[in-house]
């Protein structure tokens, strides 16, 4: 039994593109209010907040604008539009439509909007790749959106971040970088979950670790890197899920990959968790700093539980294109920090009805 | 087309009148204009009104104040341009009156702006605007009137705190006028520490939401010398527009619109802006009057604001502006405005002002009236009668 | 909420969708059934970059109702390269770091929500430039 998945037509990424709000939240700002100042083991030093006027529909945007830009292409001849989020603005009405919209793809386009906790975005990622390599579309959009939203006060809150990042996937012989195969793997483990009509989520603590996010990833990459008959030395970068610093550090070296392979997609510390954008937006971050020839790996993780691991090769193409649109490091470096009441104030935290 | 002339004016006071909606306010202001002409029928009524829709949930205000005036049965609409609805309307009038269709006609604006919460009120008032690409981008009216200020202080390099001239003129003539809403005078302190609201426009640029109805009777002038000992002549009533958004506008700083409805009324009237002795300018922010005064032929692009430092817009000055507190002092009940104007000239022509309000000499004066950010732009000039 | 309304104008909204007259290519924006300059009916859709500058602004601290929640914003008149002028806010900025002249570019975000159950609007703003 094979548990690699591979279309028979060999497709890649054709253009990407990234998206961080400009403002930050200081995890010691949230441990100042909540636990006296004490705040000597922080999962991350501060993470990205929306700005008022942004949600998950604007922010994928600007990401699907700057993986249009990288491709090339007109906007007309993508099939597809998938956003994967939790933190989708309607309940119900795709967000897909007004990000196609607004490109100019709609309306001879297929739309519709993922969830799978953080690992929506490579779900997305995922079936695109199937809608390309099947022959059904040339090109499509996969796109890893979030707003994330925790509880005052709950360990989550120093986390929940906003970013992502947009795919364009189209022939290998277009691409940027070319899939070499993937690993989709998944269980039924309730490790994180929010029920319908509910405003925050609820998690199981540290049931969240070994069962949930360790378990996924390291198995789904392990079956990725065995299925290819591939080693950790012969990637040049890994991106992993990042819901804080210590997790996909971790993951890291159980797999045997170093420091340097998870520098350039490691953002997690200074934007916290973007949840569906997490592993999508790190892997831009390695786009970003890639040279031909280079083998990345992405893997991630959602809540429910799930991972997908994809293995890419960078071609000639990635210098030609890296520079149409901003890199993932100049929406992080764009920083204005914001206190603890503008934050609660702008994600609506504060109870005005 | 026939002479016209205003032979009785109305007016209620300008306040927050809790106790009065738009029916009444219209009501009490042509029956007192009634009474001030002496008659008790008309031939035609028409109301000037921006916003009895949205804050009073009535429209259909003709029959409705026709009713209830007792001239049930006469001709009677409304008419809406904006915070210039109630010129626009007197417009109307004139041109019945003109036309020879209509004997004798009254022209009353009304506006009741205190119904709703003062939020509501500020996204009606924004209707004043182009609602799909000004309003609807988070645009408040004040924001708008706000972008020309930013301007204008930029490229003609004048200091905020002098357009501080306006406002002091202004609440120093409404603390002798008995109907208007701010009857206390203003210092330069009060006005640099005044609260802002778009800057740089603060609350003491901004003229107040106001209630108020004021009217006018008119009636061909050959007949006028038989209502009233000292009938005003309507030497000229010009409409002119511009387009709505500024940003359509190759020089916002240039009111195209008031320059044309100014032109157009010195031409009909015989007369150049010298011989306006005074101006009811539209000063629904300081900036307005500022430009106002400009593109009427007051002063040049640029100098207005200097005009005010020198004291030439004070009654003793060049070209006395807001004679009565004007839209800053008085008050600003939109869709009554242009006829307060129109009925505080009259006063200052038939020598009926206030004393320490009435301008000496008074020949000509002129009252303009502003919907929008310069869009419609009625100018009246009116003229003393002498018996024959 | 007018719902029709603002489904109907989401091109102008999102991608700054005007007008050029195909006679003598006066540009638009919003677009426009007859140019203002030759009177020519002959229009066809045209885009604008969204790239320009700003002419004008004010910071907004008494917001219609539906925009409190962005007090204080910047609204603006924006010269874009074109030679159009538009009004739209500015966002991505502090309000004491605007100046005339300031280089923007246009993104879409959220223009207003109607409450927590009604449609939510996007349409342009302007920030300063991040692209190339």
């Amino acid at each position: 039994m094979t548990r690699k998945l591979k279309p028979n037509r060999d497709v890649g990424i054709v253009g990407y593109g990234a998206y961080v709000p400009r403002y930050r939240l200081a995890a010691e700002a949230i441990a100042d209010v909540w636990r006296g100042g004490q705040n000597a083991t922080l999962p991350v030093e501060s993470k990205s907040v929306p700005g008022p006027d942004e949600d998950t529909v604007t922010m994928a945007i600007e990401a699907a604008q700057n993986a249009l830009r990288r491709a090339g292409i007109a906007p007309e001849v993508i099939r597809a539009v998938w956003v994967g989020s939790e933190s989708h603005p309607y309940a119900v009405k795709p967000t897909s439509t007004i990000v196609a919209q607004a490109l100019g793809i709609a309306p001879y386009t297929n739309a519709a909007d993922f969830e799978f906790a953080c690992k929506a975005g490579t779900e997305a990622m995922q079936a695109a790749i199937g809608f390309v390599g099947s022959g059904m579309a040339e090109y499509a959009m996969a796109i890893g959106m979030d707003t994330a939203q925790g509880r005052p006060g709950d360990a989550l809150e120093y986390t929940a971040a906003a970013g992502g990042a947009a795919y364009i996937f189209g022939p290998a012989e277009e691409a940027i970088a070319v899939l070499e195969g993937s690993v989709s793997y998944v269980t039924d483990t309730p490790d994180f979950f929010r029920r319908a009509y509910q405003k925050y989520p609820e998690h199981g603590n540290r049931f969240t670790g070994e069962p949930a996010y360790f378990h996924h990833v390291l198995s789904a990459a392990q079956a990725l890197m065995d299925e290819l008959g591939l080693k950790s030395e012969d990637f040049a970068a890994v991106v992993f899920h990042q819901p804080n610093s210590k997790f996909p550090q971790r993951a890291a070296r159980k797999l045997g990959f170093t420091r340097e392979q998870i520098h350039a997609g490691l953002l997690a510390p200074v934007i916290g968790n973007t949840y569906a954008g997490a592993s999508p937006l790190g892997f831009t971050a390695a786009l970003d700093e890639a040279k031909p020839g280079d083998r990345l790996l992405i893997v991630s993780f959602g809540s429910g539980a799930g991972s997908d691991a994809m293995s890419f090769i960078v071609t000639d193409r990635i210098e030609e294109v890296r520079d149409r649109a901003p890199r993932t490091r100049a929406y992080i470096e764009r920083r204005q920090a914001v206190d603890y009441a503008t934050y609660l104030r702008w994600r609506k935290k504060v109870k005005v009805h | 087309m026939r002479d016209v002339a205003i032979v009785g004016i109305g007016q209620t006071p300008v306040r927050e009148h809790w106790d009065k909606g738009v029916r009444d306010l219209a009501v009490e202001a042509v029956l007192d204009a009634m009474a001030d002409a002496h008659i008790e029928r008309a031939d035609a009524l028409y109301v000037g009104n921006m916003l009895s829709g949205k804050l009073s949930g009535q429209e259909h205000l003709g029959a409705l104040i026709a009713d209830y005036v007792g001239l049930e049965g006469i001709e009677a609409v409304k008419v809406e341009a904006a915070c210039g609805s109630a010129a626009a309307t007197l417009r109307q009038a004139i041109l019945a009156v003109q036309s020879g269709a209509v004997n004798i006609a009254i022209a009353v604006g009304v506006e009741k702006l205190t119904e709703m919460t003062s939020g509501c009120t500020t996204n009606a008032l924004a209707m004043a605007s182009d609602g799909d690409y000004e309003a609807e981008m988070g645009l408040s009216f004040v924001a708008i009137n706000a972008l020309l200020m930013q301007r204008y202080m930029y490229e003609y390099g004048v200091d905020k705190d002098d357009f501080a001239a306006f406002t002091l003129n202004a609440h120093a003539n409404a603390a002798h006028n008995p109907n208007a809403m701010f009857r206390n005078r203003m210092t330069r302190e009060q006005y640099a520490n005044a609260k802002m609201i778009a800057s740089p426009i603060n609350l003491l640029d901004s003229s107040p939401i106001a209630d108020g109805a004021a009217a006018v009777v008119i009636m061909p002038t050959d007949m006028a010398f038989d209502f009233s000992d000292k009938p005003i002549r309507i030497a000229a009533c010009e409409v002119a527009t511009d387009t709505i958004a500024l940003d359509n506008r190759a020089n916002p700083l240039w009111l195209r619109g008031v320059e044309c409805s100014a032109r157009k009324a010195y031409r009909t009237a015989g007369i150049t802006p010298e011989q306006v002795r005074l101006f009811e300018v539209h000063d629904a922010f300081s900036i307005m009057a500022a430009l106002s005064l400009e593109a009427s032929g007051f002063a040049e692009p640029g100098t207005a604001v200097r005009l005010a430092n020198e004291g030439e817009i004070r009654r003793d000055g060049r070209i006395p502006i807001a004679t009565f507190g004007g839209l800053k002092g008085r008050g600003h009940p939109v869709g009554a405005t242009g006829i307060y104007q129109v009925v505080e000239a009259t006063l200052q022509l038939r020598g009926e002002a206030p004393e320490a309000l009435q301008v000496d000499d008074v020949d000509y004066a002129m009252a303009q009236n502003i919907g929008g950010s310069g869009a419609t732009v009625v100018t009246t000039i009116l003229e003393r009668l002498e018996r024959k | 909420m007018d719902i029709p309304r603002h489904w109907r104008l989401h091109n102008q909204r999102y991608k700054l969708e005007g007008s050029r007259c195909t006679r003598c290519g006066t540009l638009a924006f919003p677009p426009r059934p007859i140019c203002r300059v030759c009177r020519s009916r002959d229009m066809e859709p045209y885009t604008f970059s969204g790239r320009g500058t700003v002419y004008s602004y004010s910071v907004v601290y008494q917001s219609p109702e539906g925009f409190e929640a962005y007090v204080p914003y910047v609204v603006a008149l924006i010269d874009l390269e074109e030679g159009v002028r538009i009004t739209a806010q500015l966002t991505d900025v502090n309000p004491d770091e605007v100046y005339i002249g300031m280089p923007v570019e246009m993104v879409v975000r959220k223009i207003r929500e109607d409450g927590e159950r009604g449609l939510i609007v996007y349409g342009y703003k302007f920030r300063p430039p991040l692209t190339a």
